[in-house]
């Protein structure tokens, strides 16, 4: 159960290269999955671009109800690529962990702290840079004054909260679930009895791992959207 | 990395740089952002292409079955019209017909009442003509009798009585032929 990370050092930055794999393998997951639907794509969508239609319009509705589309169609594909990233990343821990020689190298890339905090930080920065490009400086700053200005503190407390919040949401609900399957595992590798009773509560898990992933890239697109419209909408 | 290193890292102060995962920050900054150009230039990109002509095409149905389906009522109306228009027309060529009938049978019947009423004056007429005649001829008789009777009284030596018997007998004789 102990398992240790891996550990580079290169150029004086610190790797982690399971992480560095898992990120890879995301990507290339995501990348195939849309690469593939997106062929031979027809005026009447059959089979795959069925799916991928559903996933565009099913971001466009979450960034409709935030703002409105002209503001918003700009983050779609910031939004799309976030959701389809973020959904196969948490999808990725759950089948199975690889470890060799006590140190882990197969699991979710959301289930590490550093990866959930820099896609929260990259989405918050993403926010202001928009807020000041779209609204303008004066807007930009005169909206941590709103709605009254002895709330400031409170509005720049926020912005460091939202990242925090929105980052540790989602890596502590992937870790955690890692953690439980990991157990089970241990469980189910125990002995025959350990085998029998784990059986049931490992699938439940799974199957409400899958469930979990699910909603949470779904939350974090959404949050990312609602912390977007509130910096780039001046009539709030 | 866990929860617990990060906090630890961000609180011990120095050496931030060798605890933090900065290689880890810039790879996932790196992949997530060579992800979404490629799936920009890969997927995204020709599937919102495709979704907008599909847009447009079922926009632009729209428009022309909108348009056909004012054309179609257009037509319906100006069937309903020249519909309405035929059976008034046929209306009236019945109603005309009906009149025409009408004026004809008056005149047919004025005709025959005329033909019958000249019919009768004629047999009248001609009746009249006729009792004329038979008087005439009743008269004739009548005077060619009393010829025979004067020359019967003439030619033969009577009496007083004889003679107005006779003549009473012919009177009579007259009187009932008449």
């Amino acid at each position: 159960m102990n398992h240790v990370n891996p550990k580079w050092e290169f150029l004086g930055l610190t790797f982690n290269p399971s992480n560095i794999l898992m990120l890879a393998v995301t990507c290339l997951i995501v990348f195939l999955i849309a690469f593939i639907s997106t062929r031979n794509m027809k005026m009447k969508p059959t089979g795959m671009q069925n799916f991928m239609e559903w996933v565009m319009d099913f971001v466009k509705g979450i960034i409709k109800s935030n703002m409105d589309w002209k503001t918003g169609g700009r983050f779609h594909l910031l939004a799309l690529t976030l959701i389809m990233f973020i959904f196969v990343a948490n999808m990725l821990g759950l089948p199975f962990a690889i470890a060799y020689d006590h140190v882990l190298w197969w699991k979710s890339p959301t289930a590490d702290p550093t990866i959930t905090m820099t896609l929260a930080v990259m989405v918050l920065v993403l926010t202001h840079y928009y807020g000041v490009k779209m609204t303008g400086v004066k807007n930009y700053l005169l909206g941590f004054t709103k709605p009254l200005a002895f709330m400031t503190p409170l509005k720049i407390i926020e912005e460091f909260a939202n990242t925090l919040t929105l980052g540790l949401r989602l890596y502590g609900n992937i870790y955690a679930g890692e953690i439980l399957i990991g157990l089970l595992a241990g469980l189910a590798t125990a002995g025959v009895g350990g085998f029998l009773g784990a059986i049931l509560p490992a699938m439940a898990w799974q199957g409400f791992s899958i469930f979990i992933g699910t909603i949470q890239a779904f939350i974090f697109v959404m949050l990312s959207m609602v912390y977007m419209s509130h910096k780039v909408q001046t009539d709030h | 990395m866990s929860l617990d290193q990060f906090v630890l890292a961000a609180s011990a102060g120095d050496g931030i740089l060798d605890k933090l995962n900065t290689g880890d920050i810039l790879a996932t900054l790196f992949f997530f952002t060579l992800l979404m150009i490629l799936l920009k230039k890969f997927a995204w990109g020709p599937l919102m292409g495709i979704m907008d002509q599909r847009a447009e095409l079922i926009a632009s149905e729209i428009n022309e079955a909108e348009k056909s389906r004012a054309e179609s009522a257009k037509l319906l109306e100006e069937q309903r019209a020249l519909l309405k228009e035929a059976r008034t027309e046929a209306q009236a060529i019945v109603e005309n017909a009906k009149q025409q009938g009408d004026a004809q049978r008056a005149e047919i019947m004025e005709t025959a009442r005329a033909e019958a009423s000249r019919l009768k004056e004629n047999a009248a007429a001609e009746i009249a003509n006729e009792k004329e005649k038979a008087i005439q001829a009743v008269r004739e008789e009548f005077v060619s009798m009393s010829i025979l009777a004067a020359e019967k009284v003439l030619g033969k030596e009577v009496s007083e009585e004889d003679n107005r018997a006779l003549i009473e007998e012919t009177i009579q004789k007259a009187g009932e032929s008449r």
